[in-house]
């Protein structure tokens, strides 16, 4: 588990160093993903030991956002302020961005 | 213990990091347990749950969000890796996510650009502030990505996350009964839309439900965050 930690947080710091030294406005974990990716495409897989904590971590994604979720309650005045009006974009949006992806994709996919 | 022994107890204990980090992980197990045995039901999101359980308990307890935050803040630090985790199944898929290139950029294309014009569009018809609008426009992108777009064209950085997390969770909530509505299988097609349209907690979703629908999460969050990016300020300058 050791040295699956080290690899997950080597390439996220690595990710922030070149974020910062270039001043790239994607987060610094993203561009670790991508690194780490690239590493192990080369290197041709992952080891069992850094597959086993990432996919018991991926599961579990899902915690991770729990403390966020709780925050929304300190801006409840922003639903209480543009109410209604707010809720509906995002629900309409979300629900329109989801479907034309879908949709798109298979279209392409099929042809 | 009398009564004020233990009010005294409690006293110390909620201004410890370790009650609400243990707090946070408990509500999210008991959270996945109700989602797992309701079969991974959509409407019983384990991240709506946990945090409803949260909420409540912060409320009758009066404690304010920061010093909620000292504990839960190990919990949320743990993003930063599990998304460098994303690179695991992206290269276990690789082959797959290849052939499906093409897919992936024309479904991107189309999602990013729904995702931002059909936001702003209703915004405006609706008559939100510009700054509003401007926090709106990139909800569908991971926090930092939009955050760090509403910072740069004038919007309201906090109110962003809020709306981005709010989107997240809209979005992990619907995914499953729409493409089931649009009697869409292909887990590669679901997954991508998930990320693309409900950034990280879509993603969190997909890896419940799919491991290829996890990996194609990922790729979709990932990839609409750089053309987000570079799509906002584009259609905000159409709008004048």
């Amino acid at each position: 588990m050791i040295n699956a930690l080290v690899v997950l947080l080597g390439f996220q710091l690595a990710g922030e160093v070149v974020a910062r030294l270039f001043a790239i406005p994607i987060p610094g974990p993203v561009i670790g993903a991508g690194a780490l990716a690239a590493v192990l495409i080369v290197r041709g897989g992952a080891g069992s030991e850094v597959r086993t904590v990432a996919q018991t971590v991926l599961r579990n994604l899902s915690l991770m956002f729990v403390p966020a979720a709780v925050g929304v309650i300190e801006y409840r005045e922003v639903f209480a302020v543009y109410g209604l009006p707010v809720v509906i974009t995002l629900v309409v949006s979300t629900v329109l961005a989801l479907a034309s992806t879908a949709l798109v994709f298979r279209l392409v996919a099929r042809s | 213990m009398m009564p004020d022994e233990v009010s005294s107890l409690w006293v110390y204990l909620s201004e410890r990091p370790l009650t609400w980090l243990t707090v946070t992980v408990s509500a999210y197990a008991l959270a996945d347990r109700v989602a797992l045995a309701a079969k991974r039901h959509p409407l019983l999101n384990p991240v709506v749950l946990a945090a409803l359980l949260i909420i409540a308990l912060l409320s009758v307890t009066a404690t304010p969000f920061p010093v909620y935050f000292e504990g839960a803040q190990f919990v949320h630090f743990m993003l930063g890796p599990a998304t460098v985790a994303l690179a695991i199944p992206l290269v276990d898929n690789i082959a797959t996510v290849r052939r499906s290139a093409l897919p992936i950029a024309a479904a991107l294309a189309a999602g990013a650009t729904v995702a931002v014009v059909s936001t702003v569009g209703l915004g405006y018809l609706f008559g939100l502030p510009r700054d509003v609008l401007v926090s709106l426009a990139p909800k569908s992108v991971t926090t930092p990505i939009a955050m760090g777009i509403a910072e740069k064209l004038g919007g309201i950085p906090p109110l962003t996350a809020v709306l981005v997390i709010s989107t997240g969770v809209i979005g992990a909530i619907a995914v499953t009964p729409l493409m089931n509505l649009l009697r869409i299988r292909d887990m590669r097609a679901r997954g991508f839309a998930a990320g693309v349209a409900a950034h990280g907690i879509g993603t969190a979703r997909a890896f419940q439900v799919d491991p290829l629908a996890g990996a194609f999460a990922g790729i979709g969050m990932a990839l609409n965050g750089a053309a987000t990016a570079l799509l906002v300020p584009f259609f905000l300058l159409l709008l004048g």
